[in-house]
């Protein structure tokens, strides 16, 4: 459904994406872990098609992200960081402008935004300008906006940050429910965030993916056999071990 | 794809309209066009029942105020983060720059339209050349337009939409002033007839004023609908840029 064929991605001289591979099939929620500039945004970017790898390649649905990006990114639905919209509009404008750019007649752009404005419990909030909405409304919002399409991959970058937790849980509780028809990636600081919601694991660092597998693995590779303690292992002991190579 | 463009289209109509920038640029331009007419360009001194005035003092008005429905265009979008939303959208990038454009251009025509009660108080006090003064509103039409085209790829350079204003001012008034003797002998006595000429081409005002004299030269139109192309391919590239991230 996704693949990541050795993406690369340069800022400059800084390599911020570096040489990372991995499929993902329908029914697989991925949780991309990493600490803060380890490239995960960068990656998301570039399946998402707003940026354009400088090696390698990505494709969704055999569709190439660049290439074919029209038809890549149609079957795509995507949660950028800090979860943009225009704050003049309105959840619901904003949901059915997305739908109406991608071409959706009149009656199937009502339906489907009436189905993502439920699904993300936007409630009366959904005709309140964006721009007068607390950070979880924004959020919710973007979501809506992201998986009003019914794409067949999700591509969500920290779509629980500023979130109360009432509100985390019901994201997390749509991600589980869309789980078993769509791949999902989702990256997130909330480590706990990843045995609830994620079938797999995968921490990036310094634009190189040190670890992929089940969440479980994950844990018993920490010291006390949590995700956090795993996480902290990996990404912190790497740049002892680089300068002592060094 | 037509679909795209229309849904660009609408959403940045709408827009305008949901911020105050709309109606504050319609109420200055109905406020400052009939004031330019009437103080300015001495409307009863003149003693003639035309629209003259007003056209004469639409390029200067249209320099300063187009250039301010333009810099949000691509600025705002960058610097909300909302761009990221546009690009991750199947839509081609044409279709977002021309719907932007359009929508920003009714604007324009929304403020031309109201300048209606000095039309109706032309033909009340005299009978005016009707055809000039329509022909004269079609060239600030695409004066408008080509403005507007030109700050929407001066606001995709940037964040900043302080910035794009005033780029987009400082690029209309030189679009504006080429065509003038001041420019023009400015290049000195020595400067090759061809220079001389090229640079008069480049004049918006002279393509401006064919407009007015009751005729629609091909020439004219051709140059104002080349420059907005222009304008909007290099806003479209600009953008599409983008993608590379700073390759």
């Amino acid at each position: 459904m996704l693949v990541a064929d050795r993406l690369i991605k340069n800022f400059g001289s800084h390599r911020a994406v570096d040489d990372i591979s991995f499929t993902l099939e329908r029914g697989e929620v991925l949780g991309f872990l990493g600490p803060n500039g380890a490239g995960k945004t960068t990656t998301m970017r570039m399946l998402a098609g707003c940026l354009e790898p400088d090696g390698g390649s990505a494709s969704i649905a055999g569709y190439d992200c660049v290439a074919q990006r029209l038809e890549a990114q149609s079957r795509l639905g995507f949660l950028p960081e800090g979860a943009p919209a225009y704050p003049a509009m309105t959840p619901r404008g904003f949901v059915r402008f997305g739908l109406r750019a991608r071409g959706f007649a009149a009656d199937a752009v009502n339906r489907a935004t009436g189905l993502a404005i439920e699904r993300t419990r936007l409630g009366e909030a959904a005709d309140q300008p964006i721009g007068t909405l607390s950070k979880g409304f924004k959020r919710r919002a973007a979501l809506a906006a992201a998986i009003a399409h019914d794409p067949a991959v999700l591509v969500l970058d920290e779509p629980t940050d500023g979130l109360d937790p009432n509100q985390k849980d019901g994201v997390r509780n749509l991600i589980r429910e869309m789980a078993h028809e769509k791949a999902i990636i989702i990256s997130t600081h909330i480590l706990e965030e990843v045995p609830a919601v994620c079938s797999r694991a995968m921490i990036v660092a310094r634009g190189k993916i040190l670890f992929d597998g089940s969440p479980k693995t994950l844990a018993e590779q920490g010291q006390d056999h949590t995700v956090e303690s795993a996480f902290r292992d990996l990404t912190l002991e790497r740049p002892q071990t680089r300068e002592s190579v060094v | 794809m037509i679909n795209a463009l229309l849904a660009v289209y609408r959403r940045e109509l709408t827009s305008y309209f949901q911020t105050p920038l709309a109606y504050v640029f319609l109420a200055v331009f109905a406020l400052c066009a009939p004031a330019f007419t009437f103080h300015v360009g001495r409307f009863f001194d003149t003693n003639r029942a035309d629209l003259a005035p007003m056209f004469d003092w639409m390029p200067w008005l249209l320099v300063i105020l187009m250039p301010a429905l333009a810099m949000r265009s691509w600025a705002e979008e960058r610097d909300r983060g909302t761009l990221e939303f546009l690009m991750a959208l199947p839509i081609p990038l044409w279709a977002s720059t021309f719907g932007k454009f359009l929508a920003a251009w009714s604007v324009a025509a929304a403020a031309l339209i109201l300048t209606w009660p000095l039309w109706i108080a032309v033909n009340y006090l005299g009978s005016p050349d009707n055809t000039a003064i329509a022909t004269g509103y079609l060239g600030a039409l695409f004066l408008a337009g080509g403005y507007l085209a030109v700050g929407q790829a001066l606001s995709a350079t940037t964040s900043n939409q302080v910035v794009a204003f005033v780029l987009g001012c400082g690029a209309a008034f030189l679009l504006t002033m080429a065509g003038l003797p001041l420019v023009l002998s400015g290049l000195g006595e020595g400067a090759p007839v061809w220079l001389t000429e090229f640079i008069a081409g480049l004049s918006a005002l002279e393509h401006y004023n064919a407009f007015r004299y009751g005729v629609i030269g091909l020439p004219d139109l051709v140059y104002f609908i080349g420059l907005i192309a222009a304008s909007l391919s290099c806003a479209g590239v600009l953008i599409a840029e983008r993608r590379g991230g700073g390759r």
